[in-house]
């Protein structure tokens, strides 16, 4: 599929090989404006690096053994406490205190303590992130910014220290895969449906080492928080980016919260050599599942045997965004969860808790019988605030149902959007809108 | 360099979390993250492995999570190597960034069963089955992460590289990976 000239240089570019080619640092002697190549390796300058309460720690460990006294620059390092906080443990606690020694000990400006947020969806919100930027961070979902068409992509604890240390990383030049959305959404359905029906398509080693490049006449009708939900689970076909092109929805999302940072960003040429195009018919697509123990495991909702949950996850940095509250909130308003199910609600950051309180959404999750917890990933990754025990069953807006992701190997975990979510903790069984609300 | 031990083996898709669950994670000491090592797909894998044995799986080894932890929790239980058919992307980095070997065979993978005594030579990219008497050749490192690993990790290779660098000059003196791959 791809298309080369004779010399080897394809017609166009890709948004990944021209944000990768605009930080690239030249080798000893090497001609200026020299194509990048899909499947080279390269080293590029980094705009932000991110690490976390359970990935920072290891880093700075690794910082110190680099022999590194500073970071790069105290302005492009973030330090976000979200995983294991408010910290549930000692050893937790004690991994939050050296966040908070490294953020003095290197006057960094973007350290979110407790409370404040899951990393991505803070860092838009904060306005740290613009379009062409590159990203990278000690988490996987770190690619969730390629919402905002920024090449973001997640590596581990050492690479991490390095890039903290020296502003730079090394990169394959990854090929695209093109997955293209036509026709018109189905009541209730999102992004959710949309990213897990895609890694039913594609597998979850689908686009291992790829990026994934979202696009068709859909997306420019695709609401930022859906973008965000999709790139967010790029990772979970194994890619390196997911990536949408900046549009007007883009402009204005970054108008409001980083005018600073209003760029115009990169669209990949039309003629741009692509590993391969897939095209979905959005039309088709119900409300999607995920049953145990892949997330590529996706059937519509409505397919489903019965099958029974103890408990209701809404929200992460899957789904934890206003929007995905509003949807949740609208099938709970004026209805009661069901006495069997613990259903939880974890605003994606102290922001969304509060608009989510102005709107009265907060007030309809409590008067369903649902518990508001603090911004954490929390029971996403069975970290605490909502672990299973052996034999039960979660259903999650959330991003992985993998053996005992969310507590004993013996649990299990079904993955959906808000709109699922809210109609099966209403339910006691995986269910739809359509089925609660009549 | 030869390595030599016994295959435990594993199917497609071993992800982090089973490698090692996230409520272990609150430590990245090796010793102590290797006690809860695979306990999510096989709980007797951290008391039966002995230093040196092989990790042999299929597709897609290391999905999930970026967590470090996970080649660490490998490492610290005394794994030798892992082959696999496929790895994913960043514990494929990681697992090169900390020093656990891994090699990328999908005949290793499907011609191994348990116990089987397996030897890899590093360097030639090749993997004996000594029990059934099978040679078959890795996927070539890329000249790139041959230079990496040689230089014994991201670590050391950052460390050099900080060392040459006068911090004025940082970034546009700075040492280039070489150049394209095959």
């Amino acid at each position: 599929m791809r298309v080369y000239s004779p010399e080897g240089a394809s017609v166009g570019r890709t948004i990944s090989e021209k944000i990768l080619q605009a930080h690239l640092v030249p080798g000893a002697g090497e001609e200026e404006g020299r194509e990048l190549q899909p499947d080279e390796f390269v080293e590029v300058t980094v705009d932000l690096v991110l690490a976390n309460d359970v990935t920072a720690p290891p880093a700075f460990d690794s910082f110190r053994k680099i022999g590194a006294k500073n970071v790069f620059d105290r302005e492009k390092i973030v330090l976000v406490a979200d995983h294991f906080t408010p910290s549930k443990d000692i050893p937790a606690a004690e991994n939050c205190a050296k966040m908070r020694r490294f953020t003095r000990e290197q006057g960094l400006t973007n350290f979110y303590d407790a409370g404040c947020g899951i990393e991505h969806v803070l860092l838009p919100e904060e306005g740290l992130v613009a379009p062409g930027d590159i990203v990278i961070g000690a988490d996987s979902h770190t690619c969730t910014y390629g919402a905002l068409g920024a090449f973001s992509t997640g590596m581990g604890s050492t690479d991490i220290a390095s890039a903290m240390a020296t502003g730079t990383t090394w990169m394959r030049v990854p090929e695209t895969i093109r997955i293209e959305y036509s026709g018109d959404l189905q009541n209730w359905v999102g992004g959710k449906d949309l990213i897990l029906f895609t890694l039913r398509t594609i597998g979850v080693d689908g686009a291992t080492y790829k990026a994934i490049e979202f696009g068709g006449p859909l997306v420019s009708c695709l609401p930022m928080s859906d973008r965000f939900t999709m790139a967010n689970m790029a990772i979970e076909a194994g890619a390196k980016a997911g990536l949408f092109a900046v549009d007007s929805k883009t402009q204005s999302f970054l108008a409001s919260l980083a005018p600073a940072r209003l760029q115009t960003g990169y669209t990949s040429d039309p003629d741009a050599g692509v590993e391969r195009v897939v095209r979905i018919d959005a039309s088709k697509i119900d409300l999607q599942v995920a049953v145990p123990h892949l997330p590529s495991q996706a059937v519509p909702a409505e397919s489903l045997e019965p099958t029974s949950v103890d408990q209701v996850v809404i929200g992460s940095c899957t789904n934890g965004r206003l929007e995905d509250l509003r949807m949740a909130a609208k099938v709970l308003q004026g209805r009661r969860v069901s006495r069997d199910v613990r259903c939880l609600v974890f605003p994606g950051s102290r922001r969304i808790a509060l608009e989510a309180a102005r709107e009265g959404l907060s007030e309809t999750f409590l008067e369903a019988g649902a518990v508001i917890c603090p911004p954490t990933c929390g029971p996403c990754l069975g970290g605490h605030s909502g672990v299973l025990a052996s034999g039960e069953k979660a259903l999650a807006t959330t991003n992985r149902n993998f053996r005992g992701r969310m507590g004993d190997p013996k649990s299990e975990v079904y993955l959906s959007g808000p709109a699922v979510a809210a109609a099966t903790a209403i339910a006691g069984r995986i269910a739809t809108p359509r089925e609660v609300m009549g | 360099m030869i390595l030599q031990g016994r295959a435990f083996c594993f199917g497609d898709h071993i992800d982090t979390d089973v490698i090692i669950p996230a409520r272990y994670l609150t430590s990245f000491d090796p010793v102590k993250l290797a006690a809860f090592c695979m306990e999510g797909v096989d709980p007797t894998f951290a008391a039966s492995v002995q230093p040196g044995d092989f990790v042999v799986a299929g597709e897609n080894f290391g999905c999930g999570s970026s967590r470090e932890h996970a080649p660490l929790a490998l490492k610290g239980a005394g794994v030798g190597c892992v082959i696999a058919a496929s790895f994913a992307r960043i514990f494929h980095r990681n697992a090169i960034n900390v020093g656990l070997p891994i090699v990328v065979c999908p005949e290793a993978f499907s011609m191994s069963e348990p116990g089987d005594l397996l030897s890899v030579d590093l360097h030639a990219g090749t993997i004996e089955n000594r029990t059934r008497g099978g040679v078959y050749q890795a996927q070539r490192y890329p000249p790139f992460l041959l230079a990496l690993i040689e230089a014994g990790g991201l670590i050391p290779y950052t460390r050099s590289k900080l060392e040459s660098t006068p911090r004025s000059a940082r970034g546009d003196g700075s040492v280039r990976p070489a150049g394209k791959t095959s």
